[in-house]
């Protein structure tokens, strides 16, 4: 799935004497009363392709914007290739920001717009002619160097709004909702290249979104972000399948959560009597509970197994249901069961043939169960 | 901007479809009220301006005129116009007006793009008071309004006697009655014509644009030159013609604050209508005046939105 972990296999943050490349210690941001961002804490390392994930208003882009310089910290240090940023305006920043809005001059050719980075600096005119071209030949837009940013398709501004976060080739780009405007199909395609990109320039890439799916494809690592505040920050996989709070697992992917009580705790797993389930969940881990403490035990939808109703009840992980409501996707269906506790179970399956070999329809009622490693225990 | 010759072919072509006859009169109605308002008091001000000067009511001889034994005899004369041209007093006047409007243009243009600049960037509570501020003087009399103006330019004004108080002159300076009173006059009276649009304009921008340039390294006052006077301009434009164009037509101003030295052709063709009566030459003043006017505004005005809004 996250095509853009390819780009570092080394892991860096997993190397504690690595140095990080942008360092985001304590960092809070207060507008009036009412705190933005809220005691942040990051470690971005060179080469990376780092997602700040979260629901509007959870305060990634206002921690993105302290990363351009447009916003002071109230509270906290920002570092960037080790410079401590406090007392450096954007302008001097090794860093180059592509807008949500794009911000294209309007009254600039698309050449002209590209160009204006390079001119700041003082580069000449000859080697601005060539990086200009240079760079709007690698976003695929060479064709349309003079025409004015009006002319132009949301595609294609979103293009020359790349090109120009990249032509002055920072060592840090910071991109705001960047395929946003964009259909879902450009998006998906977009995305790719955008990795692509990333991987040829070998800048370190930190990307806002409030699109997971988004963030799980292009990112090495997602930064999960919730009122103003890191819930948890992992690679693609790491966060979907282990995330570590009820919060990250209902955001990321769909969730079954069930909540529910410890019954016993062994060192490699842990019972829990959840009346939701209407039986007894077993979770392929333990220790880190107490018996008697109040637990969530989330199962991701494609890890549940369908069987016919009947099937022998395996006493743990398993229960059966009617089902009330089917999504066609195309590619999986999702099912909606009720237990007898009224709790609502999502599982897909993958539509494989034309006709499914044993076709599940409304209100039919089905057993399901789920292995123990694929039960996340949450502690709330 | 389409011809008019255009804009009534495409009017006449959309009379033959379905729905004709409302939109004929929605357009009537703003067509009508260009030729009552504007297309015929022009061609009477023309018609006057090659009509022969004489002592009577109306004090001009009609163009047509039936004669004895049924002739018609027509009366047109060019002699107003070559007049204009013969004596040095018109083309000095006419000279005078628009450098005095060029220069009041230019002044407004400096004092209203940061007062028009301040509003803008001021928080937003503040912004719409601040515009109130700007707009209030109309709701007084313009004439009143330039009557008060001599409490502050005369030698025992307002502004002299601060200054005396202060000490930084022992003599009143003499401001009325000379050429700087006439400016300062315009510039008073014309400056929310410039502040109005410049702020529409500013207001537009899109405040991430400014960002985007210091993103990209521009300092603060190169964003400023790249970014929002460009992007402004057409703002400026449009200001500069709302104050150049009536400037250079001012009367009342250069009548009350201004001396007999340098003479506004506004006046010149008050003097002719009512002080002269010769009301053919005050025409021909007019029309001359309207032509020197419209063609190169309208140029100007050509050449700014094909630069600025044209793409």
């Amino acid at each position: 799935m996250a095509v853009g972990s390819g780009g570092l296999q080394d892991k860096p943050w997993t190397d504690p004497k690595a140095e990080p490349f942008v360092r985001v210690l304590g960092v809070s941001k207060y507008f009036g009363d009412i705190a933005a961002v809220n005691g942040v804490d990051l470690n971005i390392y060179r080469g990376e392709f780092f997602a700040l994930l979260g629901a509007s208003g959870c305060g990634k882009t206002t921690l993105l914007r302290m990363l351009a310089g447009f916003e002071t910290p109230s509270a906290g240090k920002i570092f960037i290739d080790g410079v401590d940023m406090a007392d450096i305006p954007p302008y001097r920043r090794p860093v180059n920001m592509m807008f949500q809005s794009y911000a294209l001059f309007p009254h600039m050719t698309v050449g002209q717009n590209v160009a204006f980075g390079l001119q700041q600096e003082g580069v000449a005119k000859a080697e601005i002619a060539d990086r200009v071209a240079e760079m709007l030949d690698l976003v695929q837009i060479k064709a349309l160097a003079r025409r004015k940013p009006d002319q132009l398709s949301g595609g294609q501004r979103q293009r020359v709004a790349l090109a120009r976060a990249l032509v002055k080739r920072p060592k840090l780009v910071l991109l705001d909702e960047p395929l946003g405007a964009l259909d879902r199909k450009l998006r998906e395609q977009t995305q790719f290249e955008l990795v692509n990109i990333q991987e040829k320039l070998g800048a370190t890439f930190v990307i806002v979104t409030h699109d997971q799916e988004e963030a799980m494809t292009m990112a090495t690592r997602v930064c999960v972000m919730n009122a103003g505040m890191v819930e948890q920050v992992g690679a693609p996989a790491e966060v979907y399948e282990y995330p570590n709070s009820r919060f990250v697992a209902d955001f990321i992917g769909t969730a079954n959560l069930f909540d529910g009580l410890v019954t016993e705790v062994s060192s490699d797993q842990t019972r829990i009597a959840s009346p939701d389930l209407g039986g007894d969940i077993v979770v392929g881990s333990g220790g880190a509970v107490a018996k008697g403490a109040s637990v969530s035990v989330m199962v991701r939808p494609e890890k549940i197994q369908v069987m016919p109703s009947g099937s022998p009840d395996p006493g743990f992980n398993s229960a059966e249901g009617i089902v009330r409501e089917i999504a066609y996707l195309g590619d999986v269906s999702v099912y909606h069961v009720e237990l007898i506790s009224g709790k609502r179970v999502q599982f897909t399956r993958a539509n494989l043939l034309h006709t499914a070999d044993a076709p599940l329809t409304w209100d039919d009622r089905v057993r399901f169960q789920w292995h123990p490693d694929n039960g996340i225990m949450l502690v709330q | 901007m389409r011809s008019p010759a255009k804009s009534f072919a495409a009017v006449v072509r959309r009379l033959h479809q379905p729905g004709a006859a409302g939109r004929l009169t929605a357009l009537a109605i703003p067509y009508g009220w260009l030729a009552l308002f504007f297309l015929l008091p022009l061609l009477i001000v023309l018609k006057i301006s090659v009509s022969e000067s004489v002592m009577g009511i109306p004090p001009y001889l009609p163009i047509v005129q039936l004669a004895e034994k049924a002739q018609v005899q027509i009366h047109l004369t060019f002699s107003n116009f070559a007049l204009l041209l013969r004596d040095n007093m018109y083309v000095v006047a006419y000279i005078n007006s628009v450098k005095i409007a060029a220069i009041s243009t230019l002044i407004s243009v400096v004092i209203g793009y940061s007062m028009a600049y301040a509003i803008a960037r001021s928080p937003l509570r503040w912004r719409y008071l601040l515009l109130m501020l700007i707009i209030i003087p109309f709701w007084t009399s313009f004439l009143i309004r330039i009557y008060a103006m001599i409490g502050f330019l005369k030698d025992n004004g307002l502004i002299n006697n601060v200054l005396m108080a202060l000490g930084v002159i022992d003599q009143p300076i003499a401001i009325m009655y000379t050429p700087t009173a006439v400016y300062i006059g315009i510039i008073y009276s014309y400056l929310p014509f410039m502040v109005l649009p410049i702020y529409a304009a500013l207001e537009r921008m899109d405040p991430s644009l400014l960002e985007a340039a210091n993103d990209l390294g521009a300092r603060p006052w190169k964003a400023f030159l790249r970014v929002t006077l460009p992007l402004s301009m057409p703002g400026v434009v449009a200001g500069s013609l709302l104050v150049f164009i009536p400037a250079v037509g001012e009367f009342v101003i250069p009548e009350l604050l201004g001396g007999l030295g340098s003479p506004m052709i506004g006046k010149v063709l008050w003097a002719e209508f009512f002080s002269n009566r010769d009301w053919p030459v005050a025409s021909a003043v007019a029309v001359a005046m309207l032509a020197l006017l419209v063609v190169p505004v309208m140029m100007f005005d050509r050449f700014a939105s094909r630069y600025f809004r044209g793409r």
